[in-house]
């Protein structure tokens, strides 16, 4: 899943990706010299398959946004606590439209209040693996040599040890919060953009319009900022939509095996899903809501960031 | 090829050697201090002193990583604060049920995945290709816990097709000379226990491959689309090669590499996911054990079972980059 995923590879399709990022490209109907995210754009816009994918994820958005209005009860509300027995947990009715949990919570609340859980875990994991592993990439890409050789190892180190019991150490140092799970799943993620944006950059080095560039003067700064950065980010976004989706998942699974604090009712998916373990039998909606949750969020950024990929990747690139 | 495998097994050793680095200060980073996490919360004060002298707590960090590292080349994991058992007994015991569960698990990703993905890419936009599409997106949206917990309440609790936890029946009185539950039941003869064993496989089993199937499909599905219309396909095609050794030696065979190379990553997948679905299946491998060592903080097994897990992984992709040797010979002259 290297060098042969990178979708920029020819000097013709990276060069008008710098001028569109600046804003300078011709515009209008003539897409001639319209940059690479102008004409994935274009693509994306009239691909079903990216169209769900953002109205999938629109609605999760909107959903975590709004959830004090949209959520009948509070997060941490129990109302119906006296309702419920042990052998005893009340389906759907007109008061709780999706039933009571085993602590007496409003399930429909508490999925609404996950959306906004699950968010702010994914979207902040995400930013955090996405700052670490681009540091650590640009790093590498810019010295090389030595830098380059040992951030590598760093990864490879990383990369070595299965991405849960990584995440799941890293949680045990940073101790029982939803900041360890952010942390926690973030860290997981560097060494794969780290890995990504250096082989970006390394695949943009040699490319015909950074030696002009070098060639007419421009300092280095100004070549791997203004020229090879740019370039080379392509890959490192779709992976970051893609994240989102693993990022929703592993904390969902980190909740699971007793990390992330909180109390056992707390309103978030993961947690709910793992409250339902017990109530398999009795009341299977329990796991099942919680679960599809879950599958239908990370589905949404799986197919926009699928999507996105083919957008970007010259060789489904069609003459007009 | 036994050059390449004795470069490959000496680039091994700075891995490791990394890994034990960050493991030591990993340690060190728990909240309460490396000789309360590597005892538990309720540790006397002697034993504290005890194990302060013993791994020199006390002594410089350079000294006492030397003593970590000494310890763990002989063997020594350290002891489990749960079981005060040592963390290489209870990973060798239970290490052969995981085993066994990742092969199930493989078995059923490569041994569906590939036809899948093959047959997408023949016979694109077919039916077979559509639904080739949406078991790759559930292999990537849905968590496989949940997954391990759908198929439990629907085959186990529900329909009472396969049993729902554990590893055997333990009414089935069987020997284990080797752990490995089925083939203790061929081995000694006992046909009804290996197939209990083997029942028990199954679900675990659905659960933990199909995400990995997800994955082997899509890959075979693009490997073989690019590979059937290379002009090397055409010209075989055009020489008026049989239909069988076309599809067999040319395109089959000369689309597995990178499918192979998927599989040897999709093990860091399964040890990871052996962690969850052991645990939905109370199945006493490696992965239900290391999942109550998180929930009881017993951080002797989290360290000694992630560097151990860490080997295990290097060697499957060690073992997978060698048998490209097989399937291109032109890496076999290379190496």
């Amino acid at each position: 899943m290297s060098a042969n995923e990178l979708p920029l590879t020819d000097g013709a399709a990276a060069a008008p990706l710098h001028t569109s990022i600046h804003g300078d490209g011709p515009g209008g109907e003539d897409h001639a010299g319209e940059g690479v995210w102008g004409r994935a754009w274009r693509t994306l816009r009239k691909n079903p398959v990216a169209i769900t994918g953002f109205i999938i994820v629109a609605a999760f958005v909107l959903v975590a946004l709004f959830a004090p209005w949209l959520a009948p009860y509070g997060p941490h509300e129990l109302p119906g606590r006296d309702e419920v027995r042990p052998t005893m947990i009340p389906g759907p009715s007109a008061e709780y439209p999706l039933g009571l949990d085993r602590y007496g919570g409003d399930v429909l609340s508490k999925l609404i209040w996950g959306a906004r859980a699950s968010l702010l875990v994914g979207v902040l994991s995400t930013l955090f693996g996405l700052a670490g592993g681009m540091a650590l990439g640009l790093l590498a890409g810019w010295f090389g040599k030595w830098v380059d050789f040992g951030a590598m190892r760093l990864v490879d180190l990383m990369l070595s040890v299965p991405s849960l019991l990584l995440a799941v150490s890293i949680a045990a140092i940073a101790g029982q919060s939803s900041m360890s799970v952010i942390v926690a799943i973030g860290v997981v993620q560097i060494p794969i953009f780290a890995r990504l944006l250096r082989g970006s950059m390394l695949a943009q080095r040699g490319q015909d319009y950074v030696l002009a560039a070098s060639a007419l003067g421009l300092s280095r700064r100004s070549v791997t900022m203004s020229h090879v950065l740019p370039n080379s980010v392509g890959p490192v976004i779709v992976q970051a939509t893609l994240t989102l989706a693993t990022a929703v998942i592993e904390a969902a699974a980190l909740s699971f095996l007793g990390l992330g604090g909180g109390e056992p009712s707390t309103a978030e998916w993961g947690r709910m899903l793992t409250a339902a373990q017990q109530e398999l039998a009795v009341a299977p909606r329990l796991a099942i809501l919680p679960g599809i949750c879950i599958a239908v969020t990370a589905l949404g950024f799986t197919l926009v960031g699928e999507s996105l990929r083919e957008a970007l990747d010259p060789r489904n690139r069609t003459r007009r | 090829m036994i050059r390449l495998i004795v470069q490959r097994l000496l680039l091994l050793i700075p891995l490791l050697l990394g890994l034990s680095v960050l493991l030591f200060a990993w340690v060190r980073a728990l909240p309460g201090g490396p000789a309360t996490a590597l005892l538990g919360e309720r540790a006397t004060p002697e034993a504290i002193a005890r194990i302060n002298t013993l791994y020199g707590f006390d002594q410089p960090l350079y000294i006492q990583y030397f003593k970590y590292l000494t310890r763990l080349l002989q063997g020594d994991f350290g002891v489990s604060t749960r079981t005060a058992r040592p963390v290489l007994d209870e990973f060798i015991t239970r290490f052969p049920a995981t085993i066994e569960l990742t092969v199930v698990a493989l078995i059923i990703a490569i041994g569906i995945g590939i036809p899948l993905g093959y047959v997408a890419a023949r016979r694109a936009g077919s039916i077979i290709d559509h639904s080739s599409v949406v078991v790759s997106l559930i292999g990537v949206t849905v968590p496989v816990f949940f997954l391990a917990f759908i198929l439990k309440y629907v085959f186990a609790v529900e329909l009472g097709w396969f049993p729902s936890t554990g590893r055997q029946d333990p009414t089935i009185n069987a020997t284990h000379p080797t752990n490995f539950y089925v083939l203790d039941g061929i081995l000694t003869g006992e046909w009804d226990a290996a197939w209990d064993a083997l029942m028990h496989l199954v679900l675990p089993g659905i659960a933990l491959g199909t995400i990995p199937l997800a994955i082997v499909a899509r890959m075979t599905r693009a490997a073989v689309s690019e590979v059937q219309n290379a002009d090397y396909v055409r010209t075989a095609r055009a020489k008026g090669i049989k239909p069988a050794r076309l599809r067999g030696d040319h395109i089959l065979k000369n689309s597995m590499l990178p499918v192979l190379t998927t599989i040897g990553l999709q093990v860091g997948l399964l040890l990871s996911g052996a962690v969850l679905t052991e645990t939905v299946f109370a199945f006493a491998g490696i992965g239900s054990f290391l999942a109550e060592a998180v929930f009881n903080a017993d951080y002797p097994v989290m360290q000694g079972f992630v560097l151990l897990i860490a080997v295990v992984y290097a060697l499957v992709n060690l073992f997978v980059d060698v048998s490209y040797g097989l399937i291109d010979p032109r890496l076999r002259r290379q190496q």
